[in-house]
């Protein structure tokens, strides 16, 4: 029974983030949509919640939205799997159940 | 066939804040704060914008919004000096906790502490918040 | 209500102006002028040219004070100012302009 769980908040602006990874569980995965993907930049202040959030799950971050904000692939934290809407889809197949974080 | 900015003059003056503070596409709020400057700029009076927290991202170089199926409206931020619109500040502090930089802003901006901007923001006669 | 064109139909607001921008065709400007009784000459191309490389590079179309400030820096003094444009284009220039050159209503314009 693994979860997707899907963040669409900027974490310096909700706590949507933290809140998600206090109840994802160790094999659930985390992906960050809409605003939710200026978590998965490097050197922001957040950081080091995001590195907390990977240990042990599988976290993903949705490329068009990135691009949208003019943040680019190679700025995302390494081990953050970028993908696509197809990959979104197929997430979302994999896993059992998605809880969205709003 | 008379427009209101030829029939006299600004009258009185006053000083205008816009206040942005959300990421764009994710809410409305950034192109919304955008249309209204625009508007507003008819009017000849004493406009600055400033950007903190995620309003920073407004300005960020480099919005692709193609695959995302929204209106890019980035560009636009660069008609605003011909709007006459051309004090726009950016917080520093917003700016490193962010991890980025002047160097990353699409337009010429004045980078700002916090501080700096609190004082700013009263002296101002009118705060819109976006 | 679309307008026809060349066997082509293109469609249009209530008050008609293009849909969809990339629809834009000379053509369809010169039968949209047409339509309000104008002939477009060279002084009118040279304002919705500059109109459409105003939209390509800002993504806006601009208010009549914009275009007017904008058109006198580029075209000289003779032609940046509002009784040239309004001659161009009795019904506004900003409003007139701006459909012909298939861009949308200008922000900020009733």
């Amino acid at each position: 029974m693994s979860m997707l769980h899907t963040v669409n908040k900027s974490p310096f602006e909700r706590n949507t983030l933290k809140s998600c990874i206090g109840h994802a569980l160790p094999d659930s995965a985390i992906l960050l949509i809409e605003d939710g993907v200026i978590a998965a930049v490097r050197g922001t202040a957040h950081e080091g919640t995001m590195r907390d959030a990977m240990n042990g799950r599988k976290v993903y971050v949705l490329g068009p939205d990135l691009m949208a904000r003019g943040l680019s692939t190679d700025q995302v934290i390494d081990g953050i799997e970028v993908v696509n809407y197809e990959g979104f889809v197929e997430l979302t197949e994999k896993h059992d159940k998605v809880q969205a974080w709003v | 066939m008379s427009e209101p900015w030829e029939d006299e003059g600004p009258g009185e003056v006053k000083k205008f804040m816009y206040v942005n503070r959300k990421a764009p596409y994710g809410t409305i709020y950034a192109l919304e704060s955008l249309e209204v400057v625009l508007i507003a700029a008819a009017f000849e009076q004493d406009v600055s914008m400033v950007f903190i927290d995620d309003g920073v991202y407004q300005l960020k170089k480099g919005q692709d919004t193609q695959q995302i199926g929204m209106k890019n409206f980035s560009p636009t931020y660069r008609a605003l000096e011909g709007y006459d619109v051309e004090k726009l500040y950016v917080e520093a502090e917003s700016l490193a906790e962010r991890g980025l930089t002047e160097e990353d802003m699409l337009v010429p901006v004045e980078v700002m502490s916090r501080d700096d901007l609190a004082r700013l923001m009263d002296e101002q006669d009118v705060i819109l918040s976006f | 209500m679309p307008i026809e064109v060349n066997g082509k139909s293109y469609e249009t607001d209530e008050e008609g102006y293009l849909a969809n921008l990339n629809d834009w065709n000379p053509d369809l400007a010169t039968a949209m002028a047409a339509a309000d009784g104008t002939t477009l000459d060279e002084n009118h191309w040279e304002v919705i040219n500059f109109l459409r490389e105003y939209y390509e590079e800002y993504q806006i179309a601009p208010a009549v004070r914009v275009l007017t400030k904008a058109i006198g820096k580029k075209l000289g003094p003779d032609k940046g100012n509002s009784k040239y444009l309004y001659e161009l284009f009795p019904y506004g220039p900003a409003k007139q302009a701006c459909k012909y050159a298939g861009l949308p209503k200008p922000t900020g314009c009733v």
